[in-house]
């Protein structure tokens, strides 16, 4: 069956003959015959195109995919221009590798600067790196870039994304520093807390913003309460909500990173997504992984290349600041073409009215007797609602109208609205709502 | 060629929303973004002009040939590209409830199954996204091990020197310290080096076999048990896995643990540097230790690599690769990447030196040091002229231990007229550097720029475009 080798037995024969050997078997000689397999793999015969093709597709079809997603919690749908499809599809950029030889790379090199480009200009940030695995990675990554001999401890914000907070700790477990909560208070970072935690062994203060229940953090007084102490500041940032909420910049942080999956990454079971790193120009030797830079070449002609190379794992082996290598280049290429295509003012519009839809339902829930939103103060596109009844029972009742409900969550559930819904789907599951909460009374 | 930023025009741009219907809600003046952002502005018709002109700048596996050592650049499928594009998976939120990714848990089962199979592993975790954050996956798989044993002196990985940088960058990420093993005379693992290094320290070995020389050790099994014995778990790099698919297996060599590269041997595509998939399987007694998704199961004591449950289109492409070819493709696959190696290694090595090994595995080095020492020709100017033919050069000065080395992994998906013209190619390469070798030091000559300032770019770093002040 389909093998994508294009040489016949014959021809391999041939090759055989003209190396010099009988058969395949004698590049196998160096392997004890105690462990080379005597029997095929247990694994079914090769089938035709068509045949894979049906398979997957009946595996995609057991599969449900909902009309309407109020879901978010880390991974948020949002239209995606139909040429992003398109120009991320082209196998020059999907089957080419790492650019590391620029004379023959310029296009996914050019590509990497002007994603680096769009990264800071979001941020407000002075630098980027190409890109590492997701969000979770990137602020896990963050701390690593912050700590030093006499600073080994990390603080994180307890309204952190669950997923973050879980990697962060594993990367700190890795290296042997410690990860300290602060805790919050009515949904928000604890700023006095923060300042009892902010000791001499601190290395750095990582907030989420919007955090995950969807408020905004007050990103510039945290910031300054980090500093003071002598202690670097990292936010993880919705991109989304970057394009109307004040940069990581202006709230004074070093390092800004996030998961950049809003910008035109479907959901996808959770991945591929993309993980952005931006950076002040004091730290930028200490971000990890790719970084392209402009420079000329021979004749003096603008070329791009991949630069600060003396940072990483191929020349710096145990001594490199990460052991990235590959990264997400295809997402941060997909994050440019869709901040590309969608421009200033589709970014605003995009994230206006997602927060603006998410506010509208809230106000439709809050209306529902025995519901209540927790959310105080200022948001974004998620909230957190207390029912009057269980989460399961709303959500299967949504499940059965093919909406796909809010995360559950301790105190309720995580609502999350996004441009892709209308009015009409909102009302239609607010109604929903309405009718388990009232049947229950 | 312009930066799309050169190419914005104000009051350009595409629509793509309807005007919102609901009522619009600002945020507070002390929350709103302090200056509007500067993306750039174009129509449709100039960003799909954009990108076409920097998809010409590009040279991908699917373009021509790629013999990037180490990289495993076969042919990507377009089939494995359309069925990860199907809506069933793409539309997929990651915290869907249970019954309702039936599909996706059947794609990571089936994926599951046969790559433990491959690899003579129990079980896997699909959450590393790429090689290296699988190599860190399961080094804390490792030390998860021993501190649950209360084994908790075990701090030192062992690497021998030829092994890929991402190693012991891995190793030290987890916390480890390395114990660099140098290479024997054969460029395999020096058994007594290995010994003399184990103690009751040694939390493990990490090793790729075949090695980067592309060399299998024909000591595996001994080496492994010199681990074991010494209380350490053996861990295989699983970059050049496609050298032993189907013949021989990592479980069966003693090892404990495996990344595979789902991007290179599973022919999924690299994107130009990603994403990958690494996925890492292992024997049952590293089972406990596999991370989770705290989200979903509220585990705090669990190892998590990143958000959710991994690079899941990737897995669905290596799928349907792995469907496609089964048992006996998976076993061809390999068999092919090994005789192409060795053919094209066989019609190079009367000019182009091999120091290790008469035959090799699914890629070969060459060291062109005595070239050098004759003409001044270098393994970079080699693998710059390479470019002017339309080939994208070979790994260049890696592994460490071979000087001026120059590494081909051709693949089983290139045809034997490719690997002739290639061969062809480097063959007149030596002539020229003997004839007229001055002219390849500026190579190449015919390629979308000159040989760029690496120095410049890294003294005065330019990392993104300016905005003009308007």
């Amino acid at each position: 069956m389909g093998q994508y080798i294009p040489s016949t037995k014959e021809e391999q024969r041939e090759m055989l003959a003209a190396i010099g050997v009988d058969s395949l078997a004698a590049f196998y000689e160096n392997v004890p015959d105690s462990v080379l397999l005597k029997e095929p793999l247990h694994i079914p015969a090769g089938k035709s195109e068509l045949e894979v093709r049906q398979m997957m597709e009946t595996m995609s079809q057991e599969n449900k995919v909902f009309g309407t997603i109020l879901r978010g919690a880390g991974a948020y749908q949002h239209y995606i221009p139909s040429i992003v499809k398109y120009i991320t599809a082209k196998e020059e950029f999907v089957t080419a590798y790492t650019p590391y030889q620029a004379e023959m790379s310029q296009g996914i090199l050019q590509s990497i600067f002007e994603y680096q480009t769009m990264i800071c200009d979001l941020t407000g940030m002075d630098t980027s790196n190409a890109s590492v695995y997701d969000g979770a990675s990137a602020a896990a990554e963050a701390i690593a870039m912050c700590r030093d001999r006499k600073r080994t401890v990390a603080l994180v914000s307890a309204t952190t994304h669950p997923d973050v907070l879980a990697t962060m700790r594993t990367y700190c477990y890795g290296a042997g520093y410690e990860l300290r909560i602060v805790p919050e208070k009515d949904g928000r970072t604890d700023r006095d807390a923060l300042e009892q935690a902010l000791t001499a062994d601190v290395c750095c203060f990582y907030v989420q913003q919007p955090n995950f229940y969807g408020n905004f953090e007050d990103c510039t007084a945290l910031g300054e309460t980090v500093h003071q102490a002598g202690v670097k500041y990292i936010m993880g940032c919705n991109p989304m909500a970057l394009a109307v909420m004040k940069t990581p910049a202006a709230c004074g942080a070093d390092v800004a990173v996030g998961e950049g999956q809003p910008l035109g990454m479907p959901l996808a079971y959770g991945g591929p997504y993309l993980g952005f790193m931006a950076a002040t120009s004091a730290m930028t030797r200490k971000l990890p992984g790719r970084i392209v830079g402009e420079t000329k070449d021979a004749d003096g002609n603008r070329a791009y290349v991949l630069t600060l190379q003396a940072r990483e794992q191929h020349i710096r082996r145990e001594k490199a600041s990460s052991n990235v290598c590959s990264n997400q280049a295809l997402c941060a290429l997909t994050a440019a073409v869709y901040m590309g295509t969608m421009g200033p003012e589709g970014m605003r519009q995009a994230a206006g009215q997602s927060m603006s839809k998410a506010h509208y339902f809230a106000q439709k829930l809050a209306a529902i007797a025995g519901v209540n939103v927790l959310n105080q103060g200022s948001w974004f596109h998620e909230f957190v609602t207390e029912l009057p009844v269980s989460a399961q029972s709303v959500l299967n009742a949504l499940e059965a109208e093919n909406i796909l409900g809010g995360l559950p969550v301790k105190d309720g559930i995580l609502w999350c609205v996004t441009e892709v819904v209308s009015k009409e789907q909102l009302d239609k599951a607010a109604a929903i709502i309405e009718e388990v909460c009232a049947s229950c009374n | 060629m312009q930066l799309i930023f050169e190419k914005s025009h104000a009051g350009r741009g595409c629509d793509l929303l309807p005007a919102c219907d609901v009522p619009e809600v600002q945020l507070p003046e002390e929350l709103k973004r302090e200056q509007p952002l500067r993306l750039p502005q174009l129509s449709e018709t100039e960003i799909s002009r954009h990108y076409s002109a920097l998809a010409k700048r590009a040279h991908g596996v699917n373009d021509g040939f790629y013999p990037l050592g180490s990289c495993t650049m076969k042919y990507n499928p377009r089939i494995d590209e359309e069925m990860a594009a199907l809506p069933g998976f793409t539309n997929i939120h990651p915290l869907q409830p249970e019954n309702t990714v039936t599909g996706c848990k059947q794609v990571l089962d089936t994926a599951k199954a046969y790559l433990c199979e491959a690899t003579g592993m129990d079980a896997i975790t699909f959450q590393p996204a790429a090689g290296a954050h699988g190599e860190f996956t399961g080094l804390l798989l490792i030390k998860s091990y021993h501190e649950a044993r209360g084994d908790i002196k075990r701090n030192k990985i062992i690497i021998p020197d030829a092994a890929h940088g991402t190693n012991p960058a891995s190793a030290s990420m987890a916390g480890f310290t390395v114990v660099t093993i140098p290479s024997g005379p054969d460029g395999c693992v020096d058994l007594n080096a290995l010994r003399a290094s184990v103690g009751e320290d040694t939390a493990g070995l990490m090793l790729t076999n075949p090695n980067t020389v592309g060399i299998f050790d024909s000591n595996i099994l001994e080496i492994t048990d010199i681990i074991h014995q010494a209380g350490g778990l053996n861990y295989y790099d699983g970059a050049n896995f496609n050298a032993i698919m189907g013949v021989v297996r990592p479980g069966d060599m003693g090892f404990d643990v495996v990344h595979l590269n789902l991007h290179k041997t599973f022919a999924t595509p690299h994107g130009g540097g990603g994403p990958g998939s690494g996925p890492v399987a292992c024997k049952s007694i590293l089972q406990p230790y596999l991370p989770g998704c705290a989200i979903q199961n509220s585990q705090k004591e669990k190892l998590q690599l990143k958000a959710f449950h991994g690079n899941f289109l990737v897995v669905v492409k290596a799928l349907t690769y792995m469907l496609t070819l089964g048992a006996e493709g998976i076993r061809s696959a390999c068999e092919g990447a090994v005789l192409n190696a060795n053919y094209m290694m066989a019609k190079l090595k009367d000019l182009y030196p091999v120091p290790y090994g008469k035959t090799c595995m699914h890629e070969f080095v060459l060291s062109l040091e005595e070239l050098k020492k004759e003409t001044g020709v270098s393994a970079l100017d080699v693998a710059k002229s390479l470019i002017d033919h339309g080939i994208h050069p070979p790994t260049m000065y890696f592994p460490l231990i071979v000087h001026e080395a120059l590494m081909f992994e051709p693949t089983e998906t290139e045809s034997r007229e490719t690997l002739d013209e290639a061969a062809e190619v480097m063959r007149e390469l030596y002539q020229m550097a003997h004839e007229d070798g001055a002219q390849m030091h500026d190579a190449p000559h015919h390629a979308q720029i000159k040989r760029p300032d690496e120095v410049l770019a890294a003294r005065q770093p330019v990392l993104r475009y300016q905005w003009k002040q308007v």
